[in-house]
């Protein structure tokens, strides 16, 4: 227990540690590599300005996961209940993800505006497709004694579906949607890159140009915290909502 | 609690025999069995032994509807009416779902079938598994089962579908000696009047539980004639008559 809150710090502490000997080491000026103590009296001192674009982007975040969960999910259930879908949409899906999504940033941009909606879209797109393979592939590997059994009690195609394969594929869905919480703030990010008026992104971007460096590491790092706490929130409530899933890995601790 | 289950258990439901005329079976391009013929007689408990690989769960799986029959295979049951969803059938495997608790286990069958649960499902349910001594556990996930209360668990659950045919594929086998024993004992009582076929490669069980006992070896397979042990099941498994029988059991599933 004391291990779980003590490591972390230890390696907090020592990264600082060599942030501020390579800064001193190296005697780099403030506007390349500001140090340690300079980050923290930007995020002090810029404290309103970082959570006024901080909540833009959290917001595309939510929005993105909902929507690419959502759309993930379903599309999901849709290959594996109807055949036709699965041999016609298929073959697109896995095309689709040859397309590099950051190359469409731009256009969704241009197609969507300067707002939200663009961001939520790139983080939408980008969380798409882990959702639906994780699902998809859950829904596929049921145990095949449960569809035995299903059958012999004249369960039909649809209850099966709702009471035994849907269940049974939550853990691949709830692995997907980790990787998806993992994602969605580099879609949102790279979203605000490309063309925004709010936003952490934005304000990065924004203050790199005008040679604020340490106002860039402290939306660096705020984003960073976001993300982090994001996915342990996510995590948390996945372990909640699927307390029958074997919380460790007896080969975690092993070597 | 028992007195409330004994109607519905031993309800007067008409017991069906069940023939199979001119059984194929190819696998791999190996006959398996060919012209095969076998009769369940209603009511009774029947048993079919024999070395793995032989055919017996096939055999199983052909009456269960899990399993197409190849020409010119006939399956019959002797009131002239169907046989889908007059079977229930019963795994090695407990099948259980991970994600619900022994009562609700216990009802997947209505509710796969989309059937209203009222009062009087659920209470035929607790009786259920009352009378496998599990009425305490009603809300125990399988995890937190051992191995012969989740068996045991998945014979309320057979028993729940009220079916007159009982199909059992090696249903004690994964279980300890004593454990076996006891879920023999309390399968015979519980199963008593119904059409059971029993496949196992326990001669011991088979003449404990069994009425009538097939031996089903060779290759193309076939089925030797009825053992019928003296005596109503469950039988002791001491009873210097029963141990003799196994003796000849053996030298038969040897040769």
């Amino acid at each position: 227990m004391i291990g779980r809150v003590f490591r972390p710090m230890v390696t907090a502490v020592v990264l600082i540690a060599a942030w501020q000997a390579l800064v001193w080491g190296t005697g780099v000026p403030r506007f390349i590599l500001p140090d340690p103590a300079w980050v923290a009296v930007a995020l002090y001192e810029r404290a309103g300005t970082i959570g006024f674009h901080a909540l833009f982007t959290i917001g595309e975040i939510l929005g993105g996961l909902a929507l690419g969960i959502v759309l993930g999910a379903v599309t999901a259930l849709t290959l594996s209940y109807f055949r036709p879908a699965r041999r016609w949409l298929m073959p697109v899906l896995v095309f689709s993800q040859a397309i590099p999504v950051f190359a469409l940033a731009p256009l969704l941009v241009l197609w969507m505006g300067y707002g939200m909606a663009s961001k939520i879209a790139m983080a939408t797109l980008i969380i798409y497709f882990p959702v639906t393979s994780a699902f998809f592939d859950g829904l596929r590997r049921t145990e095949p004694g449960w569809l035995d059994l299903a059958r012999t009690m004249g369960g039909s195609r649809w209850s099966t579906l709702l009471r035994i394969r849907l269940p049974a594929a939550l853990p691949a869905f709830a692995s997907g949607l980790r990787v998806a919480t993992a994602v969605a703030p580099i879609g949102a990010v790279v979203g605000e890159w490309v063309g925004a008026s709010a936003g952490l992104g934005y304000l990065m971007l924004h203050a790199n140009g005008r040679m604020q460096v340490d106002l860039m590491f402290a939306a660096l790092l705020t984003l960073a915290v976001i993300s982090v706490a994001l996915y342990f929130a996510v995590d948390a409530l996945l372990r909640r909502a699927l307390p029958w899933q074997p919380d460790k890995n007896p080969n975690d601790e092993r070597d | 609690m028992h007195d409330l289950v004994r109607p519905t258990l031993s309800a007067p439901i008409p017991s069906i025999g069940v023939r199979i005329e001119g059984a194929r079976l190819t696998y791999g391009g190996v006959r398996l069995f060919d012209g095969l013929d076998f009769a369940l007689e209603g009511g009774r408990c029947t048993c079919l032994l024999g070395p793995s690989g032989v055919g017996k769960t096939t055999l199983l799986r052909l009456i269960a509807g899990l399993a197409d029959p190849e020409p010119p295979t006939k399956l019959i049951a002797e009131d002239g009416g169907p046989l889908e969803g007059r079977v229930a059938y019963m795994a090695q495997q407990d099948l259980l779902l991970p994600w619900l608790g022994a009562l609700d286990n216990v009802l997947l069958g209505p509710r796969l079938r989309g059937e209203a649960i009222g009062a009087a499902v659920v209470d035929r349910a607790r009786g259920l598994l009352d009378a496998v001594g599990l009425g305490d556990r009603l809300r125990a996930r399988p995890s937190e089962l051992s191995g012969g209360m989740r068996q045991r668990v998945a014979l309320a659950r057979t028993l729940m579908e009220d079916r007159p045919i009982v199909l059992m594929d090696e249903p004690f086998s994964a279980l300890d000696a004593i454990t076996r024993l006891r879920l023999q004992e309390m399968a015979a009582r519980l199963l008593a009047g119904k059409t059971v076929l029993l496949v196992t490669h326990d001669p011991l069980e088979a003449l404990r539980i069994g009425h009538r006992i097939h031996v089903m070896a060779g290759q193309p397979a076939e089925i030797g004639p009825a053992i019928s042990p003296e005596g109503t099941p469950p039988r002791p498994p001491d009873d210097p008559a029963l141990l003799a029988r196994q003796a000849e059991l053996l030298r038969r599933l040897a040769s």
